[in-house]
């Protein structure tokens, strides 16, 4: 599997700037509507929940579930050309699945409901990705 | 109030190329719309409402009225991908059923194969809010599938032999059609053994993409009655789009929950009236969810279903996509709806071809699927019926 991924640098809007700038600290932050208490993903200004603009940002765990995955065999834009790398939606502990990669991980190993963790990979630009990595106790290594 | 029976399909036109480098995108629409005029027996002076998706040139439907010479009175650019034709037809019908016109034209055009037009989507546009969230992951179209596909799998135990059926069905029907892009039959172990592209899913569980188009014409009943074509009845449409859903996207169901609910109560059937299924194939993955969501079996039980070979056509219990569809035939500029129409059109009117032409076919549905199946889509479903249904 892939070593290095790509890094783009991401579009910051307004809205989501807070998110970016906790990244580039390697902090992932997401934002909770305070009427209804919604997590909401990704980063807005409204709560597609329930229209409020009431949202305050918290730091969330960083572990999740997989819930689904795919090993891409054919990138195309900065992905082309570098060899199979997985493609994932994460399901985060505080509820929400975010579309992300997992990294440095043997992808034959690799299962739906696999337990992960955050890692941040730095764009240079002040922000950073957020990719996931499978936890592995010692005991299993 | 509904469209039942307010609007009529007079004529419709697939063009017969998969490979069209010597014309352009504006005159590959109006091929085609001479095309449909002529098999309904109109002319473009009759045409008083005129639909396209906002991947036809220019400025939207504006641009192709102009180089048609067209004024008509209502005009429609609904973006939806894929399913945008589909949703076009319903669009076209409620015109019509209020009187803002009486003739709608509705054209696809594509050249992705020789160039000329993009392979359709928009995906990385950096004003679109997810952008940021997404693109700089690498998703790519089959990718997005493959995540729904490994998730069905996990919930529901579906196989990747399962899934190649599908295809199977799709050569064993395109080897008929003398277009077809693919006109060779395959085997479940072709597909499996085909390149992976993206985790469970093969080159084989992918679509062709061809240059190509097609078009349907819409009429009021009155002038349905006066031409000398058989023309077919709208019953009933239905569209919905499905998104992440404030990051609570579920990867095993499509839009089509939404969308064949609505077209099915419009025309007053269930899906165990239906005789033939046109149903949106991008991918394997695309059509084993949408039967399941339209209720042509149960969730999760796709798999299964299309094992016991009910998508065959003719004798099939669902004959599906006789035209080879989008996994064998064509999928235009990386939109197949059109071309859904299309095929429902002919077995409704007995001109499909004969080895596959359903036998008393009265009622068929059309399905398209816009987007992603991994983030978000359009879904529009047609219900369709012989003059008399
Ligand atoms: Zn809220």
């Amino acid at each position: 599997m892939t070593g290095e991924l790509p890094r783009p640098e991401p579009v910051v809007s307004p809205e989501a700037r807070r998110f970016w700038e906790a990244t580039g600290e390697q902090r992932l932050r997401l934002q909770r509507c305070s009427e209804c208490a919604a997590v909401v993903w990704y980063p807005r200004g409204i709560c597609p929940d329930c229209s409020s603009s009431n949202l305050d940002w918290f730091e969330a765990s960083g572990r999740g579930l997989v819930y689904s995955f795919t090993i891409n065999h054919r990138g195309t834009g900065p992905y082309e050309g570098i060899g199979p790398y997985i493609l994932a939606y994460v399901e985060l502990e505080e509820g929400p699945r975010m579309l992300t990669n997992i990294v440095d991980c043997d992808s034959e190993k690799l299962r739906i409901g696999q337990l992960v963790e955050v890692r941040f990979a730095d764009t240079g630009t002040g922000t950073a990705l957020v990719r996931f990595t499978p936890v592995e106790t010692v005991a299993d290594g | 109030m509904s469209i039942r029976g307010k609007a009529f399909i007079a004529g419709a036109f697939e063009h017969p190329l998969r490979e069209i480098p010597d014309a352009s995108l504006a005159q590959i629409h109006a091929d085609v719309a001479l095309g449909a005029l002529a098999d309904a027996g109109l002319s473009l002076d009759d045409v008083d409402g005129y639909f396209c998706a906002a991947d036809a040139p220019g400025f939207g439907g504006i641009s192709m009225a102009e180089y048609m010479g067209m004024r008509p009175r209502y005009v429609d650019t609904t973006e939806s991908g894929g399913s945008s034709y589909v949703a076009h037809v319903g669009h076209a019908a409620a015109a019509i059923a209020v009187g803002k016109c009486r003739v709608a034209l509705v054209t696809l055009a594509g050249k992705p194969r020789t160039g000329g037009s993009p392979p359709g989507g928009s995906m990385g546009d950096p004003q679109a809010p997810e952008t940021s969230f997404e693109v700089a992951y690498g998703p790519t179209t089959p990718s997005l599938y493959a995540l729904a596909a490994k998730r069905h799998m996990h919930e529901f135990g579906t196989t990747s032999a399962q899934l190649a059926e599908i295809k199977v069905t799709a050569s064993r029907h395109a080897k008929h059609n003398p277009n077809a892009l693919l006109q060779k039959e395959v085997t479940v172990e072709e597909v499996l053994e085909s390149p992976m592209v993206s985790d469970p899913l093969h080159r084989l569980d992918c679509c062709v993409v061809t240059d190509g188009g097609g078009a349907v014409v819409v009429v009021a009943p009155e002038i349905a009655q006066a031409l000398e074509r058989d023309c077919i009845k709208i019953l009933g449409h239905g569209e919905s789009p499905k998104h992440t859903d404030n990051g609570r996207v579920d990867l095993t169901y499509t839009g089509a929950v939404w969308s064949g609910p609505l077209a099915f109560e419009e025309a007053g059937t269930t899906p165990k009236d239906i005789d033939y299924a046109s149903i949106y194939d991008s991918f394997t993955i695309t059509v084993l969810e949408t039967i399941e969501d339209l209720g042509f079996c149960e969730k999760g039980a796709g798999g299964p279903y299309v094992e016991s070979g009910a998508l065959r056509a003719p004798d099939g219990e669902l004959p599906l996509n006789t035209d080879g569809g989008g996994l064998c035939n064509n999928h235009p500029s990386n939109r197949g709806g059109m071309t859904k129409i299309i095929e429902a059109v002919r077995q409704l009117r007995d001109e499909a071809n004969p080895a596959v032409q359903v036998g008393d076919c009265q009622l068929a549905l059309a399905h398209g699927t816009g987007g992603s199946l991994g983030t978000r889509m359009g879904s529009a479903t047609l219900i369709l019926g012989r003059e008399d249904a």
